[in-house]
């Protein structure tokens, strides 16, 4: 009958990021920050970096939202730290894949803890908030001050 | 919960009631009249929530939408044939089931819009451009729908006015002491939600509206949540304008209701101009038709108007004093139940309420408690409820909002509760 179970969604990973959020909070001394909202339940998130030659050599997020919005955007944060932009960019894609399927199944050895999100593409309504962070993170990589939308 | 005196007064329809035959109501009798009721959904029977946003159709109007579908469309008011005669007929006897439902002076009253927003909206750019100027006011509560928020910001930045916001308490009670301040000579118009659709909270507008003329303002209600639930008497309330939604009160979507004072509807310009609104058009100058057809240019939705008639036509054969009885039982019960539960804190507590349960839960985000409860087969909403002002106020980004119609029961609450344990279940 209900095929995708909520333990498939809301694994302990999850949870645990939910309550114990990484890397939360304003970066000092961050040369890149974007903004991101969800018109559509009011979510927002912020997202600050250091980028330096290339690197992101830190990363913070602040905001409010669901235990999916907020693990994947703690996890992101976790991912995201020391990678170069084509990296990160590769990071993204893979992870939309996860969630989307589109345009082909991901490569799961690259997105590492990151698969706990699998679940998310079973509950539609629900990908957008497993993806605010991640766009936040693309405004702020492609222009130094930015407002996502994930409309 | 009780209501106030002037929220008690009988509907219209049912002052017979009163005197008759003792206040009965089967809610699985009246359920069997909703045929979406009857699912499952995730192998679950559906507990359907989500009222106040929208509420489902009785078979009645139904049947309604297609036997006008299969016998009477045509086109209405200008028709010679049989069908168009039909369906203007029908059209307009709905709209004397309204007036009778707002208990409403006259026909003429009665203007059909796409819904409570475009009501709110006609009333901003026809009326209140004519009434409203630089340095004049409009005043409004902290408990309103964006639709009843965003028309007068647009009115007030046009025509350089002032937007005041009557405060709310923090058990989601209006603070009428404040709201009265905020009148002045300036005060040009007043907006407020009969019934506020993120809390619940029942206002006392027969005060306010007399608050609101003792300064010369005129008043509007937004009553999109207020119809599905108690009985509305326009002439006794005194406002100047009403407007409702018909999905929210059991017909199909895309149709509304604006009610307005004869005498302030005559002196206002149209708002659209097109078809049926007109007497006569030349390239010189054209003259409006009477009302109510000044505000209704172009072809309506016909079907939606007579849906609409059906429902009232439905409600009207329930016996509104047992239903309203049932339906604060049922509020009162879920209320207790949800409140003795840990972690869980209700949003909006005021003394007097109907049909809405809006809670939070510790450690919680709303949207996840509405994943888990869908999967449970439980519809609510969880979000800001087209009230941002208003979660800003309590402090919360969102809720989680149950909202209850005539046909939920008490059943529905305790799983609402089991849900909500499950919910506490996943997030330890």
């Amino acid at each position: 009958m209900n095929a995708p179970d909520l333990g498939d969604l809301y694994q302990e990973t999850i949870l645990d990021h939910n309550r114990q959020p990484r890397n939360f909070g304003t970066l000092p001394g961050a040369n890149r920050t974007a903004e991101g909202f969800n018109p559509l339940c009011g979510d927002k998130v912020t997202v600050t970096l250091h980028v330096e030659d290339g690197v992101l050599k830190d990363i913070r997020f602040q905001g409010s939202g669901c235990a999916i919005s907020k693990a994947s955007a703690s996890m992101m944060t976790e991912s995201m730290k020391g990678k170069t932009r084509a990296e990160a960019e590769a990071l993204f894609q893979q992870f939309h894949r996860l969630l989307t399927g589109e345009p082909a199944p991901p490569d799961e050895s690259a997105l590492g803890k990151l698969v706990v999100f699998s679940g998310v593409k079973e509950f539609p309504v629900r990908v957008k908030c497993a993806t605010l962070a991640w766009h936040t993170l693309r405004s702020a990589l492609e222009n130094a001050h930015q407002v996502a939308s994930t409309e | 919960m009780t209501a106030p005196a002037d929220l008690r007064a009988p509907r219209p329809r049912d002052a017979a009631d009163l005197r008759g035959a003792p206040a009965s109501f089967d809610v699985r009798r009246v359920r069997r009249d909703f045929p979406i009721l009857d699912q499952q959904v995730f192998g679950k029977p559906l507990v359907y929530l989500d009222n106040a946003a929208t509420a489902q159709k009785p078979r009645a109007v139904l049947d309604a939408l297609t036997r006008y579908y299969t016998q009477d469309n045509a086109n209405i008011h200008r028709g010679l044939h049989q069908l168009s005669e039909r369906a203007t007929a029908a059209y307009e006897e709905t709209r004397s089931k309204v007036r009778r439902f707002l208990n409403a002076a006259s026909d003429t009253e009665i203007i059909f819009v796409r819904g409570t927003t475009e009501a709110i909206n006609l009333v901003a750019q026809s009326c209140g451009r004519t009434r409203v100027g630089p340095g004049d006011e409009v005043l409004i509560t902290a408990m309103e729908h964006h639709s009843n928020i965003v028309p007068w910001q647009m009115l007030c930045e046009e025509k350089g006015a002032r937007l005041r916001v009557a405060p709310v308490g923090d058990d989601g009670e209006l603070l009428t002491g404040e709201f009265e301040k905020l009148l002045g000579p300036r005060t040009r118009l007043v907006a407020v939600a009969h019934v506020s659709n993120a809390l619940g909270t029942i206002n006392p507008v027969k005060r306010l509206a007399e608050m609101a003329h003792r300064h010369g303002a005129l008043v509007l209600l937004d009553g999109a949540q207020a119809a599905p639930h108690l009985g509305i008497d326009v002439r006794d309330l005194d406002c100047d304008f009403y407007a409702l939604s018909g999905h929210k009160l059991f017909g199909p979507t895309g149709i509304g209701v604006l009610y307005g004072k004869e005498s302030l509807l005559e002196a206002m310009p149209p708002w659209q101009g097109g078809g049926d609104m007109i007497a006569s058009v030349t390239f010189e100058k054209t003259i409006y038709n009477r009302l109510p057809y000044k505000f209704e240019a172009g072809t309506p939705d016909i079907a939606g108007v007579i849906g609409l008639g059906a429902a009232l036509d439905w409600l009207g054969s329930i016996d509104s004093t047992a239903c309203r009885a049932h339906e604060d039982d049922v509020l009162a019960y879920a209320t207790r139940t949800l409140a003795a539960l840990p972690r869980v804190r209700l949003v909006g507590t005021a003394r007097e309420k109907t049909g809405v349960l809006s809670f939070v839960i510790d450690g919680v985000h709303p949207h996840d408690i509405g994943t888990i409860l869908d999967r449970e087969g439980i519809a609510i909403r969880a979000g800001h409820h087209c009230a941002q002002p208003l979660m800003d106020r309590y402090g919360v980004p969102a809720t989680a909002r149950a909202s209850f119609a005539l046909y939920n029961m008490r059943e529905e609450a305790d799983a609402l509760a089991a849900g909500v344990r499950r919910v506490l279940e996943v997030f330890r």
